[in-house]
């Protein structure tokens, strides 16, 4: 998207310009609000955020309050389930509906922490790279191809087992492993962007490195950083549950969807809601981001706005 | 259920049949067993898991004695008979002769099982001059651990078919020592060969032994493929092929043995064997092992080191309900001395306390423990037959502690990492376990309650007490038994007192099988001899 | 063109330092050693564990050991595994097969079936099977892969009793790991049935696996072919009267594929990493479960040759695709 235009101008028109060219973040709604699927999405989302917001209130049971008398039982709508249990209770006796809204509190923490903890060293590396291509580019690039090479989880599993299992860490080696895609697309903007004539221009006129990097090229470069970001915040969320699955994410007795699903394995056959209701979760939220991803790609990047 | 898939089995069955000539493979009556781990390896003196041993030591091995089948008492095995000095010093074996080692097409032997052999055997682990004593990655945990670098003084022969084996000090337990698979006897002409050869790292991938059964191929991860013996001592095993089927997943080993694929499943889940008992297909075979689950306090730490606390902790733990769940109802005994009531020297007057919340917050508040106070757990991450749910437990133990006022932060680690830590005494409570290796109580209370294990770190209790040491040092020199049943009584009674231990489950072992497999005895101590069994 | 592959030669040297020195700091900074792990619960004797250390070589201060360790790899020796003392060489080839074939699988899977609905969908933009392909695909991508194969196994094995539970093939089968590929050596075994039981074995994982690839694929082959169709020269192939299947095929499909190519190449990546739950799931032998295995027993030879090994594959790869992306689009070869 190009740099907003300013409502200008002339104070004493007499038609009020915000009519003829709608602001841009109208605009953007109206792109946006045009993909059935992103708007979808982005009120399944709302509704996850209200959850973990307001999880204690919302949950009708504590999370993590073992009822031992209600052991594995069925959600309301199969034989044996009740309504005090509405999605059924797991090994422990612990209400599942509680422990599914309270485990959006930590996927939602887990995405963005781990979004931000990537993003900003990445964008960082990204500028740095493209603004220096002889002196560090070269550098900064091969460190990134490095890391692309090595498979992912093998190396969040590496960095989880020096760190330690727990919730930081789980998110730091998240963090680190979805850094080079940012590295990678911040420095291709960013290359794009520099031969253009307004930065040019921008030189011309004595900016300094901070600012022609971080008010000239940067806000140009956001597009494809924006929709990176959600896609990485759903691959976050996916990464969290792998690393629970094989016992390296959050402690108990924390409720995160990936962690559920790995105790829940041996209940395969027994009661087939402790394994299903996790997964299900995650899939929803992670497809609402993908589906909001790809309503903000469409509505952000014009040239392919047409396409698809 | 595996409807579609079963009917082509007869008929494939029936083709393969027809075309049974020599060049298919197909054996008529193989027994596959689902076990759930790879072995590390099939040289057995190098490891300590049980799966490692199931698959070298149980099959392609022998040693001096061995247990008796079902039981922890001493039976001849290569060694005929045996004399034991008066002093307890000297222990002579006398060879069984005309045992053969195996022939296969990396190794032909041209003699007989002999006293060469044992000697080869033992002093490779003992001598650091002998020419195989470095040729391991990590050494000989088991000899090391058991402290038989200490313990023998020399390993002789008197001539070809006699032994003698001599000590530095009496120790009852040593002949069933001799019985574990640490002590495995190998052909010191193979070692040689390899030796010569430069090629000494196939002692590892290709072993030779006496036992009941021959090696034939490793597919790594994924099946260990043997077959019988024609010449074993006891007789030709009556099972046309032995295959253990590694598939890591309970649940995968359970759908497999319905479906007929395995004949044996190893460590199912304790929850899954009701229903395979109601299975008129399937049975199981169940024993009181030789295993305890507990959870140690540390002694050394600010609050835990008063008995009163410990005590507190006891008595807000709601075993029963711990046990009936973790394991289910009826497959585990509920823990009270450190061991299990079929050795020699347990306590039957040892109680655990009946569970009483209002007392406990009373003892805590005597000894002055704050509300809130953190307790830190060290669980590991994944199952094993002394817990099959770490996590659950953990979880179960917060619970309990959080009406008591007492905070329990659970730490999830990784398996390496928690021994390493663990052992320093990093932290205030383990949840651990431990399998027996030979029946005899010294094997439980040594490495787990001595002053000396506080030292190098296993007795993660960090317990230190000088009357039980000194009862369960003397239990372990006095040959009667009946004086040393009385020594073990005595000290667990000074176990009970002090309580370094949330004694948690005596879990029952079971292995699953399909109704027509024959002829398995299941041990006490976890391990699995298929000698004898056979497919109906 | 010559300098062109010379370039992307020249960077992969330096690349291929970083991995070592990654993946020789990383393990080496997991907390535990090789000896502790093996002694487990029991005593560990300082003793013989000094002597273990000192055998192993672990002893040496860290930059001595790493140099000894790329010294070794500059001849060729890729160690043996602490564990087992095999050549680590030799058990990488030993399991890679059965990781490869279930990759191949899966690609065929994701590639065959990706292709076909995104072109389909491309042709058909906006209609009901556009909707269901992207809606499908996005959810492929969306929902995660250990969870996917426990529920497929729960219908597919359990229920139905279509295909196997697990493994790569029926245990009565004795077949000789001649080439590690099952599919190949039970057709060299004489043994009856013994193909169709290893291909009844392979659907499930593959499927699993090539989900989320046949998803990516999919929607590129989509989103790339409408670029395309859009082209003046289909326009001109159209208008010249060319039929719509020659038009599509011939001349559309041929430039739709090249970003398709690349998304092909990034994708071998993941599935390596995909392979490691996969495998988990499907007890399937293959490297994943191997290096998973390492890292916990501290196998340090193992991990880092291990890694190593798949870095330069997935390197490989993306060199391969680089090439032939720059030999379809001359505007890259001539870039800076």
């Amino acid at each position: 998207m190009t740099s907003p235009i300013p409502n200008s101008v002339t104070p004493a028109s007499p038609v009020d310009q915000s009519l003829l060219y709608p602001s841009p973040y109208k605009e953007f709604w109206q792109a946006f609000a045009r993909n059935k699927g992103a708007v979808m999405g982005l009120a399944f989302m709302c509704l996850v955020v209200f959850c973990a917001l307001f999880a204690p209130w919302v949950a009708p049971h504590d999370p993590s309050e073992q009822y031992r008398d209600f052991l594995l039982t069925p959600p309301v709508w199969l034989e044996g389930g009740s309504w005090q249990f509405i999605l059924g209770t797991d090994e422990l006796g612990r209400d599942l509906l509680s422990r599914l809204i309270q485990g959006a509190r930590l996927s939602l923490l887990i995405g963005l922490s781990s979004v931000v903890m990537s993003l900003i060293p990445g964008i960082l590396l990204g500028l740095l790279a493209g603004f220096f291509p002889q002196l560090l580019g070269p550098s900064i690039m091969r460190l990134m191809d490095v890391m692309l090479a090595l498979p992912s989880l093998l190396l969040a599993v590496a960095i989880v087992a020096i760190l330690g299992p727990g919730l930081i860490n789980t998110v730091i080696a998240i963090a680190i492993v979805s850094l080079p895609s940012y590295v990678r697309l911040t420095r291709a903007a960013v290359m794009g962007e520099l031969n253009r004539d307004y930065v040019t221009a921008a030189r011309l006129a004595g900016a300094g490195l901070p600012r022609l990097m971080f008010v000239t090229v940067l806000p140009n470069c956001m597009a494809p950083l924006i929709v990176q970001a959600t896609l990485s915040f759903s691959s976050a969320i996916l990464d969290a549950a792998a690393l629970g699955f094989l016992g390296l994410g959050v402690q108990p007795p924390t409720p995160e969807w990936g962690t559920m699903l790995a105790s829940a394995r041996d209940y395969i056959e027994r009661a087939w809601w402790v394994v299903s209701l996790p997964g299900l979760t995650i899939l929803l939220s992670v497809l609402a981001i993908n589906l909001m991803g790809d309503g903000l790609r469409d509505a952000l990047d014009p040239k392919l706005k047409n396409a698809a | 259920m595996q409807r579609a898939f079963m009917k082509s089995r007869p008929l494939r069955l029936a083709l393969a049949a027809l075309l049974l000539g020599g060049a298919t493979q197909l054996a008529a009556k193989p027994l596959v067993v689902c076990t759930e781990a790879s072995p590390e390896g099939f040289d057995i003196v190098q490891y300590t898991t049980a799966v490692t041993a199931d698959a070298s030591a149980e099959t392609v091995f022998n040693r001096l004695v061995d247990f008796k089948p079902g039981t922890t008492e001493i039976q001849p095995a290569l060694a005929e008979r045996w004399d034991i000095s008066a002093d307890g010093l000297t222990y002579t074996f006398h060879l069984r002769q005309g045992v053969k080692f195996h022939t296969t097409d990396y190794f032909k032997p041209t003699r007989d099982f002999n006293a060469d052999d044992v000697l080869w055997s033992l002093n490779r682990q003992l001598d650091p001059n002998h020419p195989w004593h470095d040729k391991t990655s990590v050494g000989y945990p088991y000899f090391e651990s058991m402290g038989f670098k200490e313990l023998l003084k020399s390993v002789s022969k008197a001539d070809a078919h006699t032994v003698v084996i001599t000590l530095t000090r009496p120790e009852a337990p040593f002949l069933r020592d001799m019985a574990m698979g640490f002590t495995s006897i190998y052909s010191a002409e193979y070692g040689d060969q390899l030796l010569k050869a430069g090629k000494t790292a196939e002692l590892n991938s290709k072993p030779i032994g006496t036992g009941p059964f021959i090696f034939q191929r490793y597919n790594k991860d994924a099946q260990v493929r043997f077959k019988p013996n024609p010449d074993y001592f006891r007789g030709k095993p009556p099972a046309d092929a032995l295959v253990f089927a590694i598939a890591t997943d309970s649940n995968v080993r359970l759908q497999k043995l319905r479906a007929n694929e395995c004949q044996v499943a190893l460590y199912p889940k304790p929850d899954d064997v009701p229903s395979i008992k109601q299975d008129p297909k399937l049975k199981v075979e169940e024993i009181e092992a030789l295993v305890t689950g507990y959870i140690s306090m540390n002694t050394e730490h600010k609050y835990l080191s008063d008995v009163r606390v410990r005590k507190a902790i006891n008595m807000a733990f709601d075993r029963q309900t711990h046990v009936d769940q973790l394991f289910g109802k009826g497959n585990a005994l509920v823990g009270v001395n450190p061991y299990p009531p079929t050795m020699i020297g347990y306590n039957n007057e040892n109680r655990n306390p009946p569970r009483d919340l209002a007392k406990a917050r009373q003892l805590l508040n005597e000894a002055g423990v704050p509300p809130g106070t953190v307790l830190t757990l060290f669980t590991r991450n994944g199952g094993g037959p002394t817990n099959p749910n770490p996590r659950l437990s953990a979880e179960m133990l917060q619970a309990d502690l959080k009406q008591i006022g007492l905070k329990l932060d659970i730490r999830v680690m990784e398996w390496a990492e928690m021994l390493r830590r663990a052992k320093k005494g990093e932290a205030d409570l383990v949840s651990a376990g431990w399998a027996g290796d030979n029946g005899d109580p010294d094997n439980f209370l040594s490495p787990l309650l001595s002053c000396d294990a506080v030292k190098s770190g296993e007795n993660y209790a960090r317990w230190c007490n000088p009357k039980f040491q000194e009862l369960i040092s003397r239990a372990r020199e006095v040959i009667d038994n009946d004086e040393r049943a009385r020594l073990y009584n005595e000290a667990l009674k000074v176990y009970d007192d002090e309580q370094p231990w949330i004694s948690m489950a005596h879990p029952k072992m079971f292995t699953t099988m399909r109704d027509n497999v024959e002829g398995y005895v299941i041990s006490p101590l976890t391990n699995n001899n298929f000698a004898t069994t056979k497919v109906k | 063109m010559l300098s062109f592959i010379a370039r992307r030669l020249g960077l992969l040297i330096p690349t291929f330092f970083g991995i070592t020195l990654l993946t020789f700091a990383l393990i080496r900074l997991i907390p535990g050693d090789p000896v502790e792990v093996m002694m487990g619960e029991r005593r560990v004797d300082p003793e013989m564990h000094a002597q273990a250390m000192e055998r192993l070589g672990l002893n040496k201060p860290l930059p001595a050991q790493y140099l000894d360790y790329v010294g070794k790899l500059a001849q060729g020796d890729l160690g043996e595994s602490l564990r087992t003392r095999e050549s680590v060489w030799h058990e990488f080839l030993t399991l890679f097969p059965a990781t490869l074939e279930l990759a191949f699988a899966a690609l065929l899977f994701a590639g065959i079936v990706g292709l076909l609905a995104g072109v389909i969908a491309a042709l058909k933009r906006g209609s009901l099977f556009d909707h269901g392909v992207m809606g499908i695909s996005l959810a492929g991508y969306s929902m995660p892969i250990f969870w996917w194969g426990l529920i497929l196994i729960m219908f597919f094995s359990v229920s139905l009793g279509w295909t196997p539970v697990s493994g790569r093939i029926d245990l009565l089968y004795d077949i000789e790991p001649k080439t590690g590929f099952m599919l190949i050596d039970t057709l060299l075994s004489d043994e009856e049935g013994a193909f169709k039981d290893a291909l009844m074995h392979l659907i499930l994982p593959a499927i699993v696996l090539g989900t989320i690839p046949l998803a990516v694929i999919a929607r590129m082959t989509r989103s790339s072919m409408l670029e395309v169709l859009r082209e003046d020269y289909i326009r001109t192939a159209r208008a010249k009267g060319l039929s719509p299947a020659r038009v599509v095929f011939v001349h559309g499909l041929r430039n739709a594929l090249i970003p398709v190519l690349t998304v092909f190449g990034l994708q071998v990546g993941t599935l390596l990493a995909g392979a490691v739950l996969t495998e988990t799931i499907f007890s399937w032998p293959g490297i994943g479960k191997w290096l998973i295995e390492a890292i916990g027993a501290r196998d340090y030879p193992v991990v880092q040759n291990g890694i190593l090994l798949i870095a330069c594959l997935v390197i490989l790869v993306n060199f391969v695709v680089d090439i032939l992306y720059g030999l379809a689009n001359p505007r890259i070869r001539h870039q800076r």
